[in-house]
């Protein structure tokens, strides 16, 4: 994983000549999972450069947001906003509340309109890699009294690969069971959502996602709320899905656990502040500059990640897609 | 029982009475599986803002086009029902008004409109205008067989809508997010289920009229919602909820004169509701009070068989009997010391020694070990 990350600069912009060869990376680690059929199956031409293996291209861009700027009316929540993340990698977007890092995934996921700038998933715009893609959303965004069990949940995200008036086969559900078991819920199955805990909920989050057998995966804080054994759970997963080579984005609030948990960061205040290894731009300076230089966050204090107040976007229409909770 | 018998028997042989029952069933079958959606949409008050909406539409068409159909009343009422949604959506994105008060404008503005033009029209002695008040309490009674029919038609079309997207509509309710990361047209989506929710809507207006017909898409969902966790089954019980309300508020009209049909249906329906929000296991009010008072006296006994435990364990062996003025001592509440030992007594956790002492049983160790 290091040959392909220390090998990338985040800060310049490759052109997407360079990610077109390489997008296939995955299957470079045919060795540790199947490669999954639909990212080979409309991309042939590119067979040899799987071949090649890892260490030949480490250029492997999995996630290209470029420019990418989101305003609420007058007011810019994200501005022109780069983030490149190389396949195989797990990266924590950090930032105050009101940084723009929900509004940022949900950009990216198309679920709100961007004023500028583009999304690339392995070279290819969002649009035409979304079957690449799976999505965690923040477990307050639904109501978890919804009248179903924890299978049916897991089962949703079988949905994208089912099409349209196709109905759940029992082959869906085996897949949404074995996706329970990764996440040690598999005695939840049949419980209603409203009788999880916090963790169980997320954790009925992250089975849903890994039922979509996505490349890359968009998370918006799946540790939040979630006690210690859940969390080592989550960290012991992101660590399997980085191994299966799969790349994830993790919107992350505890800077302490930044070091531990991931490869890479991309600290966010509206613009980006900085991003890249965690060993390279993770620093006090960089931090000050995201956070408004109250704290030294990298003491080892016991404390959480202190919370800055940036004012939340005020008029009515922000309200419902307020980057946080 | 004679009277109940009578009611069955006009049922099958009454043919008003039969059509009233069939027309009313109609509404409730399709109203409450939509309004089932609606509820768990939070939307249930969208469907009390399209049911007034839709009384300009009726009028309105009426006085332009001077047919009196069903079909054609349907079809003005659906089209202000969806300009009124439209409104709904168009005021709570361009302005800062939210949802709820934009409900309400829409609500008030375009029933006003309705009822301005319906008594104008009564005052104008239009030809052929009388029925047209029925649309703001229903008169259910005015149903033919061909209205139940056309009723039946564009609802069974509704329901078809609704199996056939299930999955998704299922996805739109729980996660509209997740389900557009999916790739599915959410926006597309909602616009369809509201239309749904529109027919649904549009169709009970003759029979309940546009003040009650909000209380067939709210009640049935809400009191199927108290009887089961799963979605398909709380979308049919809904069904079935509002179906019956239906068919009761026909029966109970035709049992004296001068009974309106709708008042009477959305009585039936909110009667279910009572019910179901006092009684229903594991979300009933009643039920969650019969729970408490449960796991109360079980801690209580369980507090005792410990105490019980406790003293025993001063002595050489753990079967040795104390008296219940012993345990009291250690109760806040002596009292309720005996009543807990009866329980212990009939789980055989404890028995009676020489009368007035009691002692642990075996397994009555066994269970006190396990809460020490």
């Amino acid at each position: 994983m290091n040959a392909a990350t220390n090998s990338t600069n985040t800060t310049s912009k490759t052109t997407n000549k360079t990610t077109e060869v390489t997008r296939d990376q995955p299957s470079a680690l045919a060795g540790v999972t199947p490669p999954p059929t639909h990212v080979t199956a409309h991309d042939t031409a590119h067979d040899t450069a799987q071949a090649i293996g890892n260490d030949t291209v480490p250029d492997a861009r999995a996630i290209e947001v470029t420019d990418l700027t989101v305003a609420y009316g007058e007011r810019p929540v994200l501005w022109d906003v780069d983030v490149h993340v190389p396949q195989g990698t797990l990266m924590a977007i950090v930032g105050p509340n009101g940084a723009g890092k929900t509004t940022l995934i949900k950009a990216m996921l198309g679920l709100i309109p961007v004023a500028a700038g583009q999304v690339l998933i392995y070279g290819q715009p969002y649009s035409e890699q979304r079957h690449l893609v799976g999505y965690v959303p923040q477990r307050g965004s639904v109501d978890w009294d919804f009248p179903t069990s924890v299978l049916d949940v897991v089962t949703m995200g079988r949905y994208g690969a089912l099409g349209w008036l196709r109905r759940v086969r029992n082959s869906d559900r085996e897949l949404a069971m074995q996706a329970l078991y990764k996440v040690g819920m598999q005695d939840f199955a049949d419980r209603q959502i409203s009788q999880l805990s916090g963790g169980q909920q997320q954790r009925t989050f992250l089975a849903r996602a890994l039922v979509q057998d996505a490349q890359v995966y968009l998370m918006d804080e799946p540790f939040q709320g979630v006690d210690a054994t859940t969390e080592r759970a989550i960290v012991q997963l992101l660590k399997e899905l980085r191994a299966a080579g799969k790349t994830v984005l993790v919107v992350h609030h505890d800077l302490q656990t930044v070091p531990e948990y991931f490869d890479w960061v991309t600290l966010l205040n509206v613009r980006r502040i900085a991003g890249g290894p965690v060993d390279e731009v993770f620093t006090d300076e960089n931090l000050r500059l995201t956070y408004g230089g109250r704290v030294n966050f990298l003491t080892r204090s016991p404390q959480p990640a202190p919370e800055t107040d940036v004012p939340a976007p005020h008029n009515v229409a922000s309200d419902k897609t307020a980057p946080e909770r | 029982m004679n009277t109940i018998a009578e009611l069955f028997n006009a049922l099958l042989f009454d043919y008003t009475l039969r059509t009233v029952a069939m027309g009313a069933a109609v509404l409730g079958i399709v109203a409450g599986a939509l309004g089932a959606f609606a509820m768990l949409r939070r939307q249930s008050l969208l469907g009390d803002a399209m049911s007034h909406a839709a009384l300009p539409g009726v009028v309105l068409i009426f006085i332009l086009t001077g047919v009196k159909s069903p079909i054609v009343l349907m079809l003005g009422a659906a089209i202000a029902c969806g300009a009124g949604v439209l409104l709904i959506i168009a005021i709570t994105r361009h302005t800062r008004i939210k949802e709820d008060a934009s409900m309400g404008i829409i609500l008030s503005v375009f029933f006003g409109f309705g009822l301005m033009w319906l008594t104008w029209l009564q005052r104008s002695g239009t030809a052929g205008q009388a029925g047209l008040n029925s649309f703001l309490f229903g008169q259910a009674a005015t149903l033919l067989v061909a209205d139940v029919i056309v009723m039946a038609a564009f609802g069974g079309v509704a329901l078809l809508v609704m199996v056939i997207f299930w999955k998704e509509f299922k996805l739109l309710s729980f996660d509209r997010d997740f389900g557009a990361g999916l790739g599915y047209p959410m926006q597309g989506l909602d616009i369809l289920i509201t239309m749904l929710l529109v027919v649904a809507i549009v169709i009970g207006l003759q029979a309940v009229g546009v003040v009650l017909m909000s209380a067939m898409v709210v009640a049935p969902a809400v009191a199927a919602r108290q009887w089961t966790n799963r979605l398909e089954h709380m979308v049919a019980l809904s069904s079935v909820f509002g179906a019956l309300a239906g068919v009761s508020g026909a029966l109970i009209s035709s049992l004296a004169r001068g009974l309106s049909t709708g008042p009477l249906i959305v009585l039936c329906i909110s009667a279910i509701v009572v019910f179901s929000l006092a009684f229903a296991p594991n979300r009933g009010l009643v039920w969650n009070a019969i729970q408490r008072r449960r796991r109360r006296h079980q801690f209580r006994d369980d507090r005792v068989l410990v105490s019980l435990y406790h003293m025993a364990q001063q002595h050489d062996t753990l079967s040795h009997p104390h008296s219940a003025r012993a345990v009291q001592t250690m109760h806040m509440r002596p009292a309720e010391v005996h009543s807990s030992l009866q329980t212990l007594a009939r789980r055989n956790l404890v028995e009676p020694v020489n009368g007035n002492q009691w002692a642990l049983t075996p397994a009555g160790i066994a269970e006190a070990e396990k809460h020490l």
